[in-house]
């Protein structure tokens, strides 16, 4: 019953068109349609011929896109290495000090919190550090400060302080595998050439978990440059991201070729800082050989 | 060997990661509208307003009718596309997979965005559907994930057994196939239900004002008034999750011991 390439291709490509046609649809198509869009002439809410290249020449003359983009970028950058550098002592805990068989346990404790409404716990954030909110009272009762701190009100710190929170757990889970595939005898081998724990650490696994150090970069970079909600509601809305813009170009100011450009941008950015990550990573695995 | 400053370290973590969900039942029982300690008294008066508060079970209603069908929908082109990545070589697999992935790693407000610009620009109507259509998108990887792993851990040669046994091609992944890889469709099935609940940038944006559970919320949060009953809204909330939760770790792990695998730990 060995089938033959063709008709196995046949039998593949049949079996999953369903969900090919889907996402070219609903995901490739509007893509494209956003990328023709950026070179477009348009207003409010219409677009036309000619084509032209003036939106992205917009983009670069304004400096109002370029500064959303950096702080977008240098927050999302912020955010990252804050969760990665607190998840690693972590993951290094659970991989090498916890019992086997209590391991699922621990992740399951960490990955909770993740799977709880993003929304509430944004939400809750806002209650605790906003005017007035848990932490000013407390803060005043307690008498350690006379008026309201108004974290809240701080902008950029407050907002990465919130997406730190949020995507937390995001970043144990890939350094644990990473961890979990160290093989345990080179770490043995290091200390009995007269290593210290902590050189054999720096020499050993650090090196050998850095494709988890570098996937879970990725994995909260990606979402935290995006995020739309913590800076809608902390920093008082006054500090925009991406995608808080890309909703003020596409649907207030209904500016189609320019909301466009701006998408298209930003997605090239967050693939270049991927790309980048993904290059770092490679070097890592190429070079413990 | 001992770790003390790992352990600690791993506690305080704990903490900071739960800290405001661990305020969610605290307060959603505290007799006072407003948020602060030191606490006033015991009372299940928010719990009561939130059960009457008709725009939240409206809200409650079409969410559960958005996540159901998400689930559903997501599950199902799952099931195709990881079988078939699994189980087929063919012809560009590697880009028809890639942009099955992609929402992955695009930001989610792109992937809203982009839908709606098209749907606004060929006249439909903004609805529920349309926001399953969206969530439907962010969905699916997910789903081809867990799947993907529930296919991989079947043996090859149970399959070929039943279709020597003369078995046809589709009795063979209804008696055989669909069975094993059940813990891993029900896991697809409440992690992409969980997601599509909480989702929040597609149902605003897709969902033209309509009242959906994660847009309501976020509404709330705005009126000082309205934060108890949203607290108490907050832990009903939370408790499903965990309930839902502990229930796909459960059925991942009978499968993987079903299809004799060893636990590899986690859901991503």
């Amino acid at each position: 019953m060995a089938t033959t390439p063709r008709s196995e291709a046949r039998a593949g490509l049949k079996l999953i068109s369903p969900t090919a046609i889907y996402v070219i649809l609903l995901l490739a198509l509007p893509l494209a349609t956003v990328l023709i869009y950026s070179v477009m002439t348009g207003g409010r809410g219409n677009v036309s011929l000619p084509l032209t290249f003036d939106n992205y020449a917009e983009l670069w003359s304004k400096p109002v896109y370029g500064y959303i983009l950096l702080k977008s970028l240098l927050v999302a950058l912020t955010v990252t290495f804050i969760t990665v550098v607190l998840a690693y002592p972590v993951a290094y805990f659970v991989s090498f000090h916890v019992k086997p068989d209590r391991k699922s346990l621990w992740l399951f404790l960490i990955t909770i919190p993740f799977w709880t409404s993003y929304i509430i716990r944004v939400s809750l954030w806002f209650v605790i550090l906003g005017y007035d909110g848990l932490l000013d009272k407390t803060l005043m009762s307690l008498g350690i400060m006379d008026s309201q701190l108004n974290f809240s009100s701080y902008g950029i710190p407050a907002i990465i302080f919130v997406l730190a929170h949020a995507y937390a757990p995001f970043a144990v889970l890939p350094i644990f595998v990473s961890l979990e595939k160290v093989d345990r005898s080179l770490l043995e081998a290091g200390q009995d050439l007269g290593e210290s724990r902590w050189v054999t650490f720096l020499r050993v696994t650090l090196p050998l978990s850095m494709p988890g150090v570098i996937a879970a970069a990725l994995i909260v970079f990606i979402p935290t440059v995006g995020d739309y909600v913590t800076p809608k509601l902390v920093g008082d809305g006054r500090e925009p991201m991406i995608a808080n813009f890309i909703e003020t170009a596409l649907l207030k100011l209904r500016n189609y070729p320019q909301g466009s450009a701006f998408a298209v941008v930003s997605m090239l950015m967050v693939g270049i800082v991927s790309v980048v990550f993904v290059l770092l990573n490679r070097r890592f695995i190429g070079g413990s050989k | 060997m001992k770790a003390p400053w790992l352990r600690g370290f791993t506690f305080l973590y704990l903490l900071f990661l739960y800290s405001p969900i661990l305020l969610l039942p605290i307060f959603a029982f505290n007799a006072s509208k407003v948020v602060s300690f030191p606490l006033s008294g015991f009372t299940t008066d928010w719990f009561v307003e939130m059960w009457n508060d008709q725009n939240l079970r409206i809200a409650a209603k079409n969410s559960l009718i958005i996540a159901l069908s998400v689930a559903t929908l997501s599950t199902i082109l799952g099931i195709f596309a990881a079988r078939a990545s699994v189980r087929y070589r063919f012809p560009g697999k590697a880009p028809i997979m890639g942009l099955i992935m992609l929402p992955l790693v695009l930001p989610e407000m792109i992937v809203a965005m982009s839908l709606l610009v098209v749907l606004l620009s060929i006249g439909v109507n903004l609805s529920l559907l349309t926001v399953i259509m969206g969530q439907v998108l962010i969905c699916t990887p997910f789903a081809v994930a867990i799947l993907t792993s529930a296919f991989q851990s079947l043996d090859r040669s149970l399959e070929e057994a039943a279709m020597d046994l003369g078995e046809t091609q589709w009795s063979t992944f209804r008696l055989i196939i669909l069975p094993l890889v059940m813990p891993g469709i029900l896991a697809s099935f409440l992690i992409c239900f969980t997601i599509s609940f909480d989702e929040f940038i597609i149902a605003n944006f897709l969902g033209s004002g309509q009242p959906i559970l994660s847009v309501y919320i976020f509404g709330q949060f705005r009126f000082p008034a309205k934060v108890p009953s949203m607290l108490a809204l907050g832990t009903v909330l939370v408790c499903f999750s965990i309930i839902l939760l502990g229930f796909a770790e459960y059925m991942r792990r009978r499968g993987i011991a079903k299809a004799g695998g060893k636990d590899t730990g986690g859901f991503l």
